[in-house]
């Protein structure tokens, strides 16, 4: 599924973001990343999305090695690997269908399938009744769960998620969780970063990874 | 068809961007089209000038017509000569008084002919340059019966030399204003590519190919090198309808070349906003 082995990520004049990180995520687990800002967490998710290389060691995301990967195979990683954000990263001006059907237009869905699959994908994520308000128009919890439905747009195995809640209040973000935990019940992996500890402790049945200053400190379930 | 979709889209979300950077094009190209004009008339100028470019071999009076006819024979069988004829003296008198009316009085008065016969060298086109004139011209100095040989010799150095500076000048200003009018388009398209910013951010995260992100910006980049083609192509016809007017008759461009200036044009937009495009996707 996801494996990385001995990674090494350096900028330069900034020094080494992550340090001989190794794990392997097997498919359909869901794993909480945790630590200090600056530990790492999204530059080991920018990785996996493929969207850097590693300085030293392997990144593998379902078939591809990051050592070996093709610009053919760049998309194809991304379009299995969901991706989700703290700041939602939608397109302004656009409704929610419409932020949904563009990812669907963009990765070549036949024209007439993409209408009815971007409303199934926001039924999903129970925002089925918003689907033609502006993104403007949408609160902060509302914005996530489009950006969700864009992310689950190409059937993804693994969704990784950046603090995505980090800028919603309380009901909205276990609204969010209640829904990964929803989307990984169907067999979809959920990698997801966050500071909140009591958010963390209260699902006792996620893998839980913390990093401190680019090194993998601590492993609930290594293998 | 979804990039030639989008391309038109960003043409009616930035008409006068989109306007301006056509007519700026336009412009850069119509420069390229006045020089192209003028190359294009030199060159049919030195071309009927170039047919003119004969040698005019001389002949002693007392040559005998049968070295004469054998002269003519051999010079005929030179590869680069298209023809010679023999000019007899009666013949040359003849040309003089026609081609010099004014002093009919003068040869009236002539008790003998002062004029030599000659034979007139003509070379096939394109055989017409220093070169061969100079080759041909000592063969037929070599004969005995010969008095003199005559081509212009600066003359035939001139007109290279100056076909030469004509072809040069267009090429290089030509080209450096077909930069001017590259540069112009990719400008115009960073700054399309900069309002579409988050549409390609949002591409690339969900895994679109490369090439669907980067066609519509080709798409428009050549459009817009198209239109500023045709802008061009109309501002030079209109000077050409005012030169042939008001100043001295000149002729139009031949069809193909203003083809290939379309064309040109084209492609130009299309490589300098692949350029554009590309070095977006890099930085990002
Ligand atoms: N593009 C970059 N260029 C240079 N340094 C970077 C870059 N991205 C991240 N870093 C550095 O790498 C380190 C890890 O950053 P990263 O963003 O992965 O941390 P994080 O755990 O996600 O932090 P936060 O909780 O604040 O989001 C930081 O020191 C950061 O400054
Ligand atoms: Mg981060």
């Amino acid at each position: 599924m996801i494996k990385l082995t001995n990674v090494s990520k350096e900028y330069p004049k900034r020094g080494y973001a992550l340090r001989d990180v190794s794990f392997h995520l097997k498919k359909g687990q869901f794993a909480f990343f945790t630590g200090h800002s600056g530990s790492g967490k999204t530059t080991t998710m920018r990785l996996v999305h493929m969207a850097e290389k590693p300085t030293q060691g392997e990144v593998r995301v379902t078939g591809y090695s990051s050592e070996s990967v093709t610009e053919r195979g760049l998309w194809q990683v991304r379009r299995r690997v969901g991706y989700v954000f703290q700041d939602f990263r939608l397109l302004p001006g656009r409704t929610a269908l419409e932020n949904v059907a563009f990812v669907l237009e963009v990765t070549g869905t036949p024209r007439k399938a993409i209408v009815p699959i971007a409303q199934r994908l926001l039924a999903q994520v129970g925002l089925a009744p918003k689907a033609g308000a502006f993104v403007n128009e949408l609160s902060g919890g509302e914005q996530q769960r489009v950006s969700i439905a864009r992310a689950l747009a190409n059937d993804p195995f693994v969704l990784l998620a950046d603090e995505p809640t980090g800028n919603l209040d309380e009901r909205a973000t276990r609204g969010i969780l209640d829904l990964f935990w929803d989307i990984n019940a169907k067999g979809m992996a959920v990698l997801m970063a966050t500071h909140d500890l009591e958010l963390i402790k209260r699902y006792p049945h996620a893998r839980v990874f913390e990093l401190d200053q680019g090194r993998l400190v601590y492993d609930s379930a290594p293998d | 068809m979804y990039a030639l979709r989008e391309a038109l889209a960003a043409f009616r979300r930035a008409p006068v961007l989109t306007g301006l950077s056509s007519a700026m094009v336009g412009l850069a190209l119509y420069v390229v089209g006045l020089f192209g004009l003028a190359t294009y008339n030199l060159r049919l100028a030195l071309t009927s000038v170039e047919e003119r470019v004969e040698i005019a071999v001389y002949l002693r009076d007392d040559a005998r017509q049968s070295e004469i006819d054998l002269a003519l024979t051999e010079l005929a069988g030179i590869p680069e000569v298209r023809s010679v004829s023999f000019i007899s003296k009666r013949d040359a008198l003849e040309r003089a008084r026609a081609d010099l009316p004014d002093f009919g009085e003068l040869w009236g008065d002539l008790e003998v002919n002062p004029l030599p016969q000659s034979l007139e060298v003509e070379l096939r086109p394109g055989s017409r340059d220093p070169e061969v004139v100079e080759r041909v011209s000592q063969a037929a100095a070599a004969y005995a019966f010969v008095e003199d040989v005559r081509y212009g010799q600066d003359w035939v150095d001139k007109l290279f030399t100056l076909r030469r500076i004509g072809a040069a000048t267009t090429a290089v200003l030509g080209s450096a204003f077909a930069v001017v009018a590259a540069l112009i388009i990719g400008t115009a398209l960073r700054i399309a590519i900069f309002a579409r910013r988050d549409e390609i951010y949002v591409m690339r995260l969900v895994g679109a190919k490369g090439s669907f992100i980067r066609r519509p910006f080709l798409v428009e980049g050549a459009i817009a090198g198209l239109l500023g083609g045709l802008l061009a192509w109309a501002l030079t016809y209109a000077t050409y309808r005012g030169v042939y007017t008001y100043l001295f008759e000149v002729a139009w461009l031949p069809g193909e070349w203003i083809g290939l200036g379309l064309l040109a044009g084209g492609f130009f937009g299309a490589m300098s906003s692949a350029l554009a495009i590309r070095r977006h996707l890099r930085e990002v």
